[in-house]
């Protein structure tokens, strides 16, 4: 069914028809009107049987989701930025038991200073911890990419996060093509547990391993991401027979065969991009898209052969290194190594800036002259002003303040005008 | 189940680390001797038959006791239970009374009819045992389940000896004394009243005998010197106990004077008193607490109206009236006269100064050593004549029924030894257990939290001393107060605190473990902390080096 | 399942939530040491106890991080020595605090059922477990457990410094149900706190050359303290 929608309340529908058993979450923005649609959908008694349980806080929610999924349950959350960064150590913990859990990050970006807006810093900064990361360029992915992320976590047990960006999907209205729920359950089977705690059949879950097997453990844990590049697109062809939207899973290509230049993102600037590629192309500038919709794990083989006809690749990202500057750029060197293919970083839109087309066909249009490394959209003036200051007095102090009495109180075009 | 790799593992997994490796000293289960038994002078597993008794066995509680002492009813009764007067928990609050659950169990073994068991096969031997007193009966009993054929004479017309001529019925009722006899008789023991032996080597030759055991008691009054007018009565104690057995009651008048400081002392006055006496006066040359007689004894007789004139002696007896002389202790403890004197009427004197023995039937055996009116025999109760075999009062020891009770045990084993070729050996005595050996915490604890009920099992833990029997409750309770000193009585508090799960509980009364106990200890996992043994309450547990 | 240091409530709530979607009637028990409920488990737990989930959670409480080799917590008594309270300067050993008292943070809560229990009175223990599990919600025991290595005691000693924490009144032994005490576990031999400090190493410099006597009596009207708030009765066996 089409519908008119909030990206939020979509994926809390498409989290319902994958019959999650437990919901817990504890509210950040801009998660917060996925998990409320969900309250109300188990409150109501649409969802049965399913415990909806609000938490004390994100380790809480990771954690009582980490109990249920070790019981045996379909277990969900979601969570964003801050919430992410505090249930980390319990991130690790369901990855390396394997427990399927399914997460949505509503991207954004991670304090101090304290911003709402997106970008991927939170995500990013869990690409080494287990999880499969799946990255949705519009809402109507975003749904599609929840259904199949559960049955992704349970065909390879391991936990998945479903990257959408916040507010900029989060909060958008779309018109999405909701499946239904028979589509769902003939798709996606009731969750058997690899391992389940239980009385009957008595195991220990989380023992300690020294170094005689940690090592071996972990290598595992890798060998079943790389199986996962085998399942993800398995299961996207079987999605996309029984949805007719046919995806590949890992990427997405746009324009890309006579491409001489061509941008790698993840996300929802795909659809800007890809109106920017549609513009330049008029102008003959030779320009793809290609999307990287699994992160983690990464699509070496697939990026490698998406780029290898292209002259030039810029990487866009939505985070930041801090101290060397591109994270998805490093991961695409590595499946370009060896190809006579200059690999350029670009960092857009860190804390919400907007990522404007202007700007990207500019910055497309003059790729052979940029920098290993450009920040989109920079206000160099701010910056040099801080700088200068910094010489003057040499103490350290609060940079993000200098800036905003810089920028002024309000009126600043690129200023703060996002949805709370 | 599909378990990941190293992560998820069995149920047990953590057994892989043995911490029995760390251990430096290793716990041991031993059995340790209670005082109770340890006192006892039959030799009586006193902590074992309460323990059965306070799991309401009382049947088994009864043949643990019978295996030493065929005579818990007399026991209940008459013993002066120097196990109460050894028992560590008197240390805590009061004894255990011992003693009323030993006639608890005697009264319902002889209302339930149980019968002594006599399983030894017949050894083809023959035991001639002299008296049929509390000594002799002991003897034959325990002949005869070890399988030999025994016969008893008695110079009297009844049995028992100074059970029925010595001690008054109002503190054994001639019923249970009869019924406690018969339970010998019906085991297999032959009995022949009023057939005194003059010469035992020729009742030995005569009835073909392989031993004999002589057990004719002490029961010649002795009489002292005092100087007497001619219409004086005097009589000894033992003869007036013994004519209480005879068809008629002996007259004594209405004041009566015993002279003696002993059990048989207060016996007499007691039962003159019992007579019809108005008076009974105990006239003792010493003070109450050098006086022989047991504490309850004394105590009994003065709730009962009779007086003790205490550093008193006798010194001359006329019609109706003697005459006392006060008498002083010297720095020893020994009396000595203060030539003040004071008349005393009485009607009469009965004589309480000690027994002799009768020892004519043996005087002139080759090797008997007879001196100081006893006989002499080594530690396997043999005479100096090969065969011949003695105990109870004649020979040099305490008189008690008890202690004559034990002799005939210890005799009966020794001449089932002798008879057998394969001398009779005493199993080693273990270490005592004594008090500091005990965490008494868990018993004290017990009313709280663990057996509510045995509060009140406190509060009558002193009823022997009304001499009621008890009923079943109590006596279960009672025994329940036991602290089982230094054996093991399945508390299961090893097994609790043990911090490594490596006390194994076996099935019950598998006695599989350690020195036959219900427990093992898993050395694999042991890591010698010593909890247990710090947190046994009997002190059923000891730590020994690691070898 | 062991999952983190400071989540064994949340992951218990987790099993709790999975079993009653499945519909089963598996009970969850959750446990975890003094750390990992008072300090850095104390979140997850007063979520689990404002939930009121169908939980029993029970903290073994040797008042350190022993595991780790002895460093203070949040349970760690007044001036007892430990790794990262050392008993030198002028205020040797832990400081003197409000202490974090977890039962009587559990009774806040007004979940169904807390009590306290020691290793020394494993009947008392085995009770209040099976009371706890005869009761549907939240439920909190927190059982005192001597620790030989980091209060430097005889390892044979264990259940008997238990026993005189709870007999010094040092400890209170009790039951609450809906935030309400219900039942104290009675004083049978009052014992001065000192005989439950002496045979401790951890609170050796109390009783060095010149005895601490002001410490030893902040610490004694302690447990005077917890015999008048939880109406403690001397009774005389």
């Amino acid at each position: 069914m089409r519908k008119q929608i909030e990206g939020s309340a979509a994926v809390a529908q498409a989290v319902a028809l994958a019959r999650p058993e437990v919901i817990c979450a504890y509210p950040i923005s801009p998660q917060t009107h996925i998990v409320e649609a969900l309250s109300a959908i188990v409150k109501s008694g649409d969802l049965q049987p399913c415990e909806f349980v609000n938490v004390e806080s994100e380790f809480a929610a990771m954690s009582v989701a980490i109990g249920a999924s070790a019981a045996g349950a379909r277990a969900y959350t979601a969570t964003a930025s801050q919430g992410l960064l505090f249930m980390v150590e319990a991130v690790y913990n369901a990855s390396g038991l394997g427990l399927p859990i399914v997460m949505t990050v509503a991207n954004r970006a991670i304090g101090a200073p304290i911003n709402i807006w997106n970008d991927h810093s939170d995500s990013m900064s869990q690409r080494d911890s287990g999880w499969i990361q799946l990255y949705a360029e519009d809402n109507q992915e975003a749904v599609d990419l929840h259904i199949q992320a559960f049955k992704l976590a349970e065909t390879v047990s391991l936990p998945v996060m479903v990257c959408m960006d916040g507010f900029i999907l989060t909060h958008a209205v779309e018109e999405v093509e909701m499946p239904d729920q028979a589509t769902v359950d003939a798709f996606l089977p009731a969750f058997e547990p690899r391992q389940v705690l239980d009385p009957a059949e008595p195991v220990s879950i989380g023992a300690m391993v020294g170094p005689e097997a940690f090592m071996e453990v972990r290598y595992l844990a890798h060998r079943r991401q790389m199986e996962a590049l085998e399942v993800i697109p398995a299961i996207a062809a079987e999605y996309g027979a029984v949805t007719g939207r046919v995806r590949d899973g890992l990427i997405s290509r746009y324009r890309l065969d006579d491409a001489e230049i061509v941008v790698v993102a993840l996300g929802s600037v795909i659809g800007t991009l890809q109106d920017t590629v549609d513009a330049l192309r008029e102008q003959g500038v030779l320009v793809g898209v290609l999307g990287i919709t699994s992160f983690r794990p990464f699509p070496l083989e697939s990026v490698r052969d998406a780029l290898a006809g292209a002259r030039s690749v810029v990487v866009l990202e939505k985070a930041l290194a801090v101290g060397i500057g591109g994270i998805v750029a490093n991961n695409v060197r590595t499946a370009v190594a060896g190809l006579a293919i200059d690999v350029r970083t670009v960092i857009a839109g860190l804390g919400g800036r907007p990522i404007l087309g202007e700007s990207l066909a500019e910055m497309i249009r003059g790729v052979d002259d940029l920098d290993e490394l450009t920040f989109l959209d920079l206000r160099t003036e701010l910056v040099e002003r801080e700088l200068q200051r910094n010489r003057a007095t040499r103490r350290s102090g609060p940079t993000a303040e200098n800036l905003l009495r810089d920028v002024g109180a309000v009126g600043d075009p690129l200023s703060v005008r996002m949805p709370r | 189940m599909d378990k990941p790799f190293a992560i998820t593992l069995d149920a047990g997994s953590s057994l892989a680390n043995k911490t029995g490796s760390w251990r430096t000293e290793r716990p041991l289960y031993l059995n340790s001797l209670p005082p109770c038994n340890d006192a006892c002078p039959a030799g009586e597993n006193i902590q074992g038959w309460l323990y059965e008794a306070e799991e309401g066995q009382y049947q088994r509680a009864w043949q643990l006791l019978v295996a030493d002492n065929p005579f818990p009813a007399i026991m209940g009764r008459v013993c002066y239970h120097p196990c109460q007067t050894a028992c560590n928990r008197a240390q805590l609050d009061q004894p255990v009374g011992i003693n009323s659950v030993e006639r608890f169990l005697g009264d319902v073994a002889l209302q339930e009819g149980w019968q002594l068991p006599v399983e030894a096969v017949d050894s083809g031997k023959r035991v001639l045992v002299v008296g049929a007193g509390p000594s002799g009966l002991s003897a034959a009993y325990h002949l005869r389940r070890a399988g030999h054929h025994v016969v008893i004479h008695d110079a009297g017309p009844k049995s028992g000896g100074m059970m029925r001529f010595g001690i008054p019925s109002y503190r054994l009722p001639r019923d249970i004394l009869d019924a406690e006899i018969q339970r010998i008789l019906d085991a297999g023991v032959e009995l022949h009243l009023d057939s005194p032996v003059t010469d035992v080597m020729a009742a030995k030759a005569e009835g073909g005998f392989d031993a004999v055991f002589v057990a004719v008691g002490a029961q010649v009054g002795k009489r002292a010197y005092v100087p007497a007018g001619e219409s004086a009565k005097i009589l000894d104690a033992v003869s007036l106990l013994r004519d209480m057995e005879g068809q008629q009651a002996p007259r004594l008048g209405r004041r009566v004077v015993v002279y003696g400081g002993g059990n048989t002392a207060m016996d007499a006055a007691r039962t003159a008193k019992r007579l019809g006496a108005e008076e009974a006066i105990v006239v003792y040359r010493r003070t109450r607490d050098r006086m022989p007689a047991h504490d309850v004894e004394v105590q009994e007789a003065l709730e009962e109206g009779v007086l003790i004139r205490w550093l008193s002696t006798i010194k001359d007896v006329d019609a109706g009236s003697m005459t006392v002389e006060r008498m002083e202790l010297d720095d020893s403890g020994f009396p000595q006269p203060t030539g003040e004197f004071e008349e005393l009427e009485a009607d009469s004197l009965v004589l309480a100064l000690g027994q002799d023995t009768d020892l004519s039937l043996m005087q002139d055996v080759d090797g008997i050593e007879i001196s100081d009116g006893v006989v002499h025999v080594d530690e396997g109760m043999m005479t100096g004549a090969e065969g011949i075999f003695a105990g109870g009062d004649m020979v040099p020891s305490e008189r008690t029924v008890t202690v004559a009770v034990g002799h005939g045990k210890q005799a009966a084993r020794n001449i089932d030894g002798w008879l057998r070729g394969i001398p009779f050996e005493h199993a080693p005595r273990p270490p005592l257990a004594t008090f500091d050996r005990l965490n008494t915490w868990y018993y004290t604890d017990a009313p709280k939290t663990v057996r509510p009920t045995l509060d009140s099992a406190r509060r009558v833990s002193t009823f022997d001393e009304v001499k009621q029997g008890l009923d079943e409750q109590t006596a279960v309770y009672e025994a329940r107060r036991c602290l089982s000193c230094g054996n093991c009585f399945g508390c299961d508090n090893c097994f609790g605190v043990c911090p490594d799960n490596a006390v194994l509980k076996l099935p019950r009364g598998s006695a599989e473990g350690d020195n036959g106990r219900d427990y093992a200890f898993d050395l694999d996992y042991c890591k010698g902390c010593g909890i247990c043994v710090s947190e046994c309450p009997s002190g059923a547990i000891i730590m020994i080096p690691e070898a | 399942m062991h999952s983190l240091f400071g989540n064994a409530a949340a992951v218990a709530t987790g099993v709790f939530a999975a079993m009653r979607a499945k519909g089963r009637d598996t009970r969850v028990v959750a446990q975890a040491g003094d750390g990992g409920t008072v300090d850095i488990g104390l979140g997850p737990l007063s979520g689990m106890f404002e939930r009121n989930d169908d939980v029993l959670f029970i903290c073994y409480d040797n008042e350190a991080y022993m595991n780790t080799g002895v460093q203070r917590s949040g349970a760690t008594p007044p001036a007892a020595r430990t790794a990262t309270t050392q008993a030198v300067g002028e205020h040797p050993g832990n400081v003197f605090g409000q202490g974090k008292d977890l039962p009587r943070i559990a009774m806040a809560h007004e979940i169904p059922y807390v009590a306290t229990a020691t290793v020394a009175d494993l009947r008392d223990l085995e009770a209040k477990v099976e009371k706890a599990m005869a009761i549907r919600g939240a439920r909190y025991i927190h059982v005192l457990v001597p620790c030989p290595l980091g209060w430097g005691s005889a390892s044979k000693d264990t259940i008997l410094l238990a026993r005189l924490a709870q007999q010094s009144g040092l400890f209170p032994v009790f039951e609450a149900e809906f935030g309400e005490v219900t039942a104290v576990l009675p004083i049978r031999r009052r014992v001065p706190v000192t005989e439950y400090l002496q045979p401790q190493k951890r609170y050796a410099h109390l009783f060095g050359q010149t005895p601490d006597t002001e410490t030893i009596e902040r610490i004694q009207a302690q447990a005077d303290r917890n015999l008048s708030r939880y109406h403690i009765d001397e009774v005389e066996i």
